[in-house]
């Protein structure tokens, strides 16, 4: 809080602001930006359907068939004269149905389940994970530090789907193994963010202090230097869920990812692929524009984020 | 600068052990058996310690330490052998050379990745230099809205719909491959890339129709980098146009353009490229995608039909070349670096 007027002094300007915690301050400077907002309401948005859908509309893929309608486009793409020959309602198959008949619609919802809880378990991994490598790594150094730093730099210095591919291509395809495998290739993100935020916390004067009273190197680590590098991997996370669900769907496409029938969002597009030629446009639109407003949403989520935590952009 | 390329090239050695060493780490401690992946789970072990046989994983990891033959017959040191022969070993399903398949397919993925990389540069620094000089104008709101939308779609579902609309509903460009086969019948390529190739024998119609062939993936492929290119460019713009010297520069006279061109960008250019280095590897990874999309004959398919014909050695090799190509061309970036600023000392 630098406020610097020069004819006030700065004391007098901290007793007439309203005091604020860091976390309630940014949560105001969250809410303050467009960007914030927005990531956040389509963030929300998406928790609410991927939570709600199954008592909603609970949907069971392994019977889902309806060969009479396979491949028809929304019914609101349709001419009137088509639309009543045809006796559907202008919001029947609001996004079309695939060559199983299944209306895509309701496939793509379901799809929100899957690409949001893979994508966060696969975040969480890499941040516990991570953070743990760069807290050790920060906190102690030597030659762990040194091997871990290696480690990561090569990790890092590597296209990271393509080594996510590689961790499929040996466990073989597969929900889980997508998890693991995205999740496995941002560990050495979130242990760069934590030991970089480690080795500058190390040396403040409080550490001195907490190791002068006597407190254990682990009590340091979880209570003093864990917490003060939280900004930074919260910002990390929320952008790398948003890589974490493109990443998802791009195995799922390749088809090393969720199989059929799952309603994963790549996995569809994997089989939208075969009727573009056929100009089936909706099979391939509805799926893509899911990914891209979750995604969306969490990159500008990431992004009011950092404006918000970062100290430095403070007013 | 020759000493600094021939210390970079030195220290290319450490990487490069590493790389190959974490990749053979990859693929044995991930749990799960190759023998298996390769044959299917209805093999009998007969089968199975066949194939382990043939692709040398019956061997010790790393030192054969039971006392009978050679200490260094093992996986590792086998492996790192044939790497250094530059052998990277022959497939299980064809049962060719993967070296020489490298060979084929690499032409392929050069060439969309250059023609992605040439739009995704050109396109994006002209957006971001536009946009950083009429800060706040309608074009700026807007292009930059579109980047923001460009770094958050999967690519794939791009290419989906740009084959939907221009080569299905338009149709007017080809839906995939790279060149219409009945035109490179009995056609010697030398470079192996179709547009350079036809220049070179005088066949104009290779070119012309390779070029659009290259039209939707290159664009595809070059979006993400673009988006992010444009994005850094405008930042970078930003930054110099509010420097004292471009004050001095617009305060003598000169003209717009000058002062834009030859001493705002050129300065704000530096970081700009530190960006378009880092996005080779994108373009590298996006290659698999967009190649699987269009049907593009290059190392990205030609990794995935090895993985999912559980072809091991195909995508070890293959993994493995990717790799080095990208740590290379790291360093050709690094050498653009040295020479463009001189305020690094080789």
């Amino acid at each position: 809080m630098a406020v610097t007027t020069s004819s006030t002094s700065p004391t007098k300007i901290e007793a007439l602001r309203p005091q604020r915690s860091l976390w309630g301050d940014a949560w105001r400077r969250l809410m303050g930006s467009t960007t914030g907002r927005i990531g956040l309401a389509i963030t929300i948005a998406l928790v609410l359907v991927a939570t709600l859908i199954p008592f909603i509309r609970p949907y069971d893929a392994t019977t889902d068939r309806n060969l009479r309608i396979r491949l028809t486009a929304p019914a609101w793409s349709m001419s009137e004269e088509e639309r009543t020959q045809k006796e559907f309602g202008m919001w029947d198959q609001l996004f079309g149905t695939d060559e199983l008949g299944r209306d895509l619609f309701v496939r793509v919802l379901h799809g929100s389940r899957i690409s949001l809880t893979v994508g966060l378990f696969a975040v969480s991994l890499a941040v516990v994970i991570g953070s743990l490598l760069g807290l050790i790594a920060g906190f102690f150094g030597g030659w762990f530090d040194t091997i871990a730093v290696w480690i990561m730099d090569i990790m890092l210095a590597f296209p990271s789907i393509l080594l996510a591919i590689a961790i499929v291509s040996i466990r073989g395809p597969g929900l889980f193994n997508t998890l693991l495998a995205v999740g496995i290739v941002q560990i050495p993100i979130f242990g760069r963010i934590v030991r970089s935020a480690v080795l500058s916390i190390r040396e403040q004067e409080y550490i001195t202090a907490a190791r002068a009273t006597g407190v254990g190197s682990m009590r340091i680590l979880l209570r003093h230097v864990l917490p003060n590098s939280l900004s930074p991997l919260m910002v990390q996370a929320s952008l790398s869920i948003a890589t974490s669900i493109i990443s998802i769907a791009a195995l799922g496409f390749l088809g090393l990812g969720a199989q059929p029938p799952d309603p994963e969002w790549g996995t569809m597009l994997s089989g939208a692929r075969n009727y573009v030629g056929q100009g089936k446009w909706w099979y391939s639109a509805f799926p893509g524009i899911a990914i891209m407003i979750t995604v969306l949403g969490f990159n500008l989520l990431g992004d009011g984020l950092r404006d918000a935590l970062d100290p430095r952009s403070r007013t | 600068m020759v000493a600094y390329l021939l210390r970079r090239l030195v220290g290319l050695i450490p990487v490069l052990l590493g790389i190959s060493f974490l990749i053979f780490m990859l693929l044995r401690l991930i749990p799960g058996d190759p023998a298996i992946a390769i044959l299917g789970e209805r093999s009998n072990e007969e089968q199975r310690d066949a194939i382990r046989e043939q692709l040398g994983l019956n061997k010790p990891l790393f030192f054969d330490l039971s006392g009978e033959g050679n200490v260094f017959d093992t996986q590792y040191f086998t492996f790192m052998g044939n790497i250094l022969r530059g052998d990277l070993g022959t497939s299980v399903l064809r049962r060719t050379d993967i070296s020489g398949e490298l060979m084929t397919f690499f032409p392929a993925t050069l060439e969309l990745s250059l023609a992605a990389l040439f739009i995704a540069t050109f396109v994006g620094v002209t957006t971001g230099v536009i946009s950083a000089t009429s800060r706040g104008s309608i074009f700026d709101t807007a292009s930059m809205g579109i980047a923001l939308i460009g770094v958050s779609m999967p690519i794939f579902w791009l290419g989906l719909m740009l084959q939907y609309l221009f080569a299905v509903n338009m149709d007017v460009l080809p839906i995939s491959q790279r060149v219409d086969a009945d035109l490179i019948r009995g056609f010697d390529a030398i470079t192996g890339l179709y547009t350079i190739d036809g220049l070179l024998l005088g066949r104009f119609d290779i070119t012309t129709n390779a070029l659009r062939h290259l039209i939707l993936p290159s664009i595809t492929l070059a979006t993400v980098p673009l988006a992010i290119i444009a994005r850094m460019t405008r930042s970078a713009m930003l930054e110099v146009l509010g420097q004292e010297y471009i004050r001095t520069a617009w305060a003598k006279g000169l003209r717009n353009q000058t002062v834009i061109m030859r001493h705002a960008l050129k300065n704000a250019l530096l970081p700009v490229i530190t960006v378009i280095g880092l996005q080779l590897g994108l373009l590298l990874a996006g290659a698999i995608l967009t190649e699987t999309v269009f049907s593009w004959p290059g190392i990205g398919t030609w990794i995935l039909h090895g993985i999912l014909g559980r072809d091991y050695p195909v995508v070890q090799g293959g993994i493995m070349f990717v790799a080095f190509v990208f740590v290379i061309v790291n360093l050709v970036v690094d050498m653009f670096y040295a020479v463009l600023d001189p305020r690094i000392r080789y």
